[in-house]
């Protein structure tokens, strides 16, 4: 690994590039500078410093005002244990899954049904959720009032119970197909078929065969990922406006309801909170790093233990299930969105509208071109940015495992992004810099890279280094390495990772909203600002087309590979 | 203005010169904020933009926003990075509290512009007092009225028995005791939901007057412990008993659509002709209000004291106001927003116009709204929320 970084380099036109590149240490700082000072700006108010509402002195009485908020602590841990149960269940069932499955028929068939989840946005995943569950939602109108005998919707409290158990689910269905794809980009990387007829050989059934063998080195490459998902669900906004506990909301709702507070004082409040949600995000990291060890030593029990879990079966079935089970409830979700934005008058318990109508699709269309143009081109510059930066940083650092150096970008995905947004917008306004595409872009581009380093890290850092070496051995330049051998091998990573961060650009609310002053309207900006109106005909319209684009992003890299290597079998997948 | 001019801000904006406001708008682009939450407004406003287009050629941008502190919020911001001027705001839709925080922190354009427009001699200021004290706060001219509001229940009469519908706050908890789950209101602080704890407020308050000064400390937990008590015999009979409300408005109406409430409310008189009109609501609903009075208020917009594009926004702010902007605006099939004019001051043929509009079915006439109750000081409803969310806020 260490060629391309630490030998002289004997081609000439290597070494100035080479020096240019030893900015590497300049670019985490450009990098990590806006993301520092915007948790900076998300943290000092929380001590009382926002000069521009006279707080210069330091204090901790607005700490003091959040413990005396009424059920903060129930909120912090309501999501606190969201997060964690949400995070759990999802790998888990992935886990399990890719053990169980990987390299059959049945693996293919399912990836191809869970692949385009991860274009679903969150939001409109939580409707789908939503509006097939809920008393007066599609399930019960099938079975009403002919097996319930209900001619009204029955009082249950469902979505939105206390418990969060509705929002768990709508969390879990969303993060599978997240993980699952990021383990699919690390699988090819594993010796998967060697090593389940190894583990076969010796009696293990799939699943613990996968387990003992080579899951350890799984979840090595998708730890980080594993800790986004983390992050992300305990601090989730809008899932849990639409599917969460309402009574009280978890912190994160808080957060966002107090920055929104007419009152400006509360922006103390909501930095107060902050830097709580933070501390609570560090503690969900600190609880998961013990679970690892738990799992660890479980682990290596059950591979000394001798067990073989041969009759997997059941597991496998329950697994492969579950997989399927989030799928089906969000296409059936994304079905009956379309359904309502088509649909009339839809009074319960009827289980079809009345009517159908194309007023709400003729109104909404024409007015959706130019957010379409603005999403489109922040998305595609935003993901393309970031995939151009992610690979010079992973070519100079290489496979080391550098610490300090670009963890730093993975601020933005630790910090509640409604807190971090506000400090980076007042940055901004302070450089001078005029709210317009470029900023907005700037902004969009530090939330984008995060994911798209943690999605092409992984594979970087297990390319089977033997490839270069033969390469470097024929004498090829470090250069010429990257270009022939390096990328067209992660060809396939790299368009993932693209469309990753293309369709995390896609969903970005907040960060549009403020740092574009809402001068640059996007699909996201539009969804959200109209899903606070509540009309399910626009807001199945506006999910549908959001949904859309990142859809055709995913299906643009799983096609693209099996189009450009045609005649190249191996490099298919 | 005249000190401005001394200043030797030439470019200053000058209101008392109208013709200058209109030449200087010419080709400015007009960001103005608003709550993009309703297709039907979003529609008005375009409708207005290209209006604006073409009459003056100014450029009308709507800034969709799902909650109006996020403007606040903007040029917070702008202020705090001594951004004081060409600030990304400049018309903001805007009543009560947010008017009362931008007015507290210096954050509106002014002094007083709104009463030097063209078309506020329509105004109906004698009537409507609310036009100038927005939520007890004078407006000083720094927020020009939009349009009116007047809380309104409705239900359905395929379901509902006008005879049994509720005439009071506490009617209503009676006929919520007969109909447990059927009654709920959005989770406050959403406005509609905060709204309805004002009126209930009003009605169980003796001295009404006291509730038009700033609450104080010594007397507020006295002065509320009459709605407290209404609280807590409801919340049980409230839909999900109270462990969980409905986000806002159209979520209600949503509600009341899919069968799970019979008795809503709206800021809007119109609100339920124009959902039946997009079959979002049956033919079936009708409206009703208190007699005894429900709270009624105005909106306004508001420019924003480092706003780049003044003149348009003035010219906009004007543009709203006029006699043919207010007509469309009232029509059920465009918006259904009670106007803030005088009938009595237009000219015939515009009044003969706004008569002869259709309110829609399931639209009371403006005579059968009843008495209007005056929106409390906005200091009320920020303790109130603050009280709310500490009793009724977690649920068991």
């Amino acid at each position: 690994m260490g060629l391309q970084t630490e030998s002289p380099g004997p081609v000439p036109f290597g070494m100035p590039l080479r020096r240019l590149l030893s900015g590497n240490a300049l670019l985490v700082v450009i990098l990590g500078l806006p993301v520092l000072a915007g948790v900076a700006g998300a943290i000092l108010p929380a001590f009382g410093y926002l000069p521009a509402l006279g707080g210069r002195d330091l204090t901790l009485v607005h700490l003091v005002e959040l413990a005396r908020q009424p059920h903060v602590l129930r909120s912090a841990l309501t999501g606190l244990a969201a997060g964690l149960i949400t995070t759990f269940a999802a790998l888990a069932i992935v886990g399990t899954f890719v053990a169980g499955f990987a390299g059959t028929w049945a693996f293919t068939r399912i990836q191809h049904l869970v692949s385009p989840l991860l274009a679903v946005p969150h939001a409109a995943a939580a409707f789908a959720l939503a509006f097939l569950v809920a008393p007066s939602g599609f399930l019960l109108r099938l079975a009403s009032p002919e097996l319930t005998g209900f001619t009204r919707p029955p009082d249950w409290l469902v979505p939105n119970d206390p418990y969060a158990l509705s929002m768990i689910a709508g969390l879990i269905s969303k993060e599978v197909p997240f993980l699952f794809l990021v383990a699919l980009a690390a699988l090819p990387q594993l010796a998967v078929a060697r090593a389940a007829r190894l583990t076969a050989a010796l009696g293990y059934g799939r699943v613990l065969g996968f387990g003992v063998s080579l899951w350890p080195a799984l979840y090595r490459q998708i730890r980080l990922p594993v800790f986004a998902v983390l992050a992300y669900s305990v601090s989730v906004v809008d899932v849990a406006i639409i599917i969460g506990p309402q009574l009280p909301p978890t912190l994160p709702v808080r957060i966002a309801q107090w920055a929104a507070y007419p009152d400006l004082d509360a922006r103390f409040l909501a930095s107060a909170g902050a830097l709580v949600q933070l501390a609570t995000v560090l503690a969900a990291m600190a609880i998961w790093n013990v679970a690892e060890r738990f799992g660890r030593i479980a682990l290596a029990r059950l591979t000394s233990s001798g067990r073989r879990l041969a009759e997997d079966g059941a597991l496998r079935v329950a697994a492969a299930l579950l997989m399927t089970g989030c799928a089906v409830t969000i296409f059936a979700g994304l079905g009956l969105l379309s359904l309502w934005s088509a649909a009339g008058l839809w009074p319960f318990p009827d289980a079809l509208p009345e009517s159908l109508t194309t007023r709400t699709w003729l109104r909404t269309l024409p007015q959706l071109r130019v957010p379409l143009g603005t999403t489109i081109a922040l998305a595609l510059s935003a993901a393309l940015l970031a995939l151009l930066v992610a690979i010079l940083l992973l070519y100079r650092n290489g496979g080391r495992k550098n610490g300090a150096g670009y963890r730093l970008l993975y601020l933005p995905l630790l910090v509640p992004e409604i807190s971090f947004v506000f400090g980076l917008q007042i940055l901004l306004f302070s450089a001078g810099v005029s709210p317009a595409f470029a900023s907005v872009l700037a902004v969009h581009f530090l939330f984008v890279l995060p994911y798209v380093l943690l999605s092409l890290s992984a594979p970087w850092r297990e390319l089977d280094p033997r490839f270069e070496r033969i390469a470097a051995g024929l004498g090829k330049s470090p250069l010429e390495i990257l270009f022939k051998v390096r990328l067209p091998l992660l060809f396939r990573a790299c368009l993932t990772a693209l469309a990753v961060g293309f369709s995390v650009s896609v969903s970005l609310y907040l960060p549009t909203l403020l740092v574009g002053s809402g001068r640059l309207t996007t699909i996201t900006t539009e969804a959200v600002a109209l899903a606070s109106g509540g009309d399910r005909r626009v807001i199945g319209v506006h999910a549908l087309v959001q949904s859309l684009l990142p859809f055709l992003a995913f299906l643009v890299a799983s096609l693209g590979p099996q189009l450009l290597f045609r005649n190249r079998r191996a490099m298919r997948t | 203005m005249l000190v401005l001019g001394l200043a030797g801000r030439a470019a200053a904006t000058d209101v008392n010169d109208w013709d200058s406001v209109v030449a200087e708008a010419k080709g400015q682009t007009v960001y103005f904020n608003a709550w993009g939450g309703s297709e039907n407004i979003n529609a008005y406003i375009r409708w207005a933009g290209e209006e604006m287009k073409a009459r003056y050629g100014v450029t009308v941008v709507h800034v969709k926003l799902d909650d109006t502190a996020k403007a606040i919020a903007t040029v917070l911001a702008e202020k705090s990075a001594g951004q004081n001027e060409g600030g990304s705001v400049d018309l903001v839709w805007i009543n009560g509290e947010n008017f009362a925080a931008m007015k507290r922190e210096g954050l509106l354009y002014g002094p007083d512009w709104a009463t030097k427009l063209p078309n506020w001699r329509y105004v109906d200021r004698e009537n409507m007092p609310t036009v100038l004290k927005d939520f007890t706060i004078p407006t000083d001219g720094l927020e020009s009225p939009w349009g009116g509001a007047k809380l309104v229940f409705f239900y359905d009469s395929a379901r509902t028995e006008a005879s049994e519908l509720p005439r009071s706050a506490a009617d209503l908890l009676k006929w919520a005791g007969a109909h447990p789950g059927r009654f709920s209101y959005p989770q406050p602080p959403d406005f509609t939901g905060s709204s309805f704890l004002k009126q209930v407020l009003i009605e169980l308050t003796a001295d009404k007057a006291r509730l038009q000064r700033p609450a104080d400390d010594a007397t507020f937990e006295a002065a509320v412990a009459p709605l407290i008590a209404y609280l807590d015999r409801l919340t049980p009979l409230l839909w999900r008993k109270g462990k969980a409300y409905p986000q806002n408005y159209p979520d209600m109406k949503q509600k009341l659509a899919d069968g799970e409430l019979d008795i809503i409310f709206a800021f809007n008189p119109a609100e339920a002709s124009s959902a039946i009109a997009n079959g979002e609501l049956p033919d079936t609903v009708r409206s009703f209000v208190f007699p005894g009075g429900t709270l009624g208020n105005t909106h306004f917009v508001a420019i924003p004291y480092n706003a780049q594009a003044k003149a348009g926004a003035l010219l906009l702010a004007d543009f709203l106001l006029s006699p043919e902007a207010q007509l469309r605006k009232q029509d059920p099939k465009i918006w259904g927003d009670p106007t803030v004019l005088s009938l009595a001051k237009l000219a015939a043929a515009d009044r003969d116009a706004f008569a002869r509009l259709d309110l829609g079915v399931a639209t009371l006439a403006p005579e059968a709204l009843g008495p209007m109750l005056d929106e409390p000081h906005p200091d009320w409803m920020t303790r109130i929320e603050t009280e709310w969310i500490r009793r009724y806020g977690a649920a068991n």
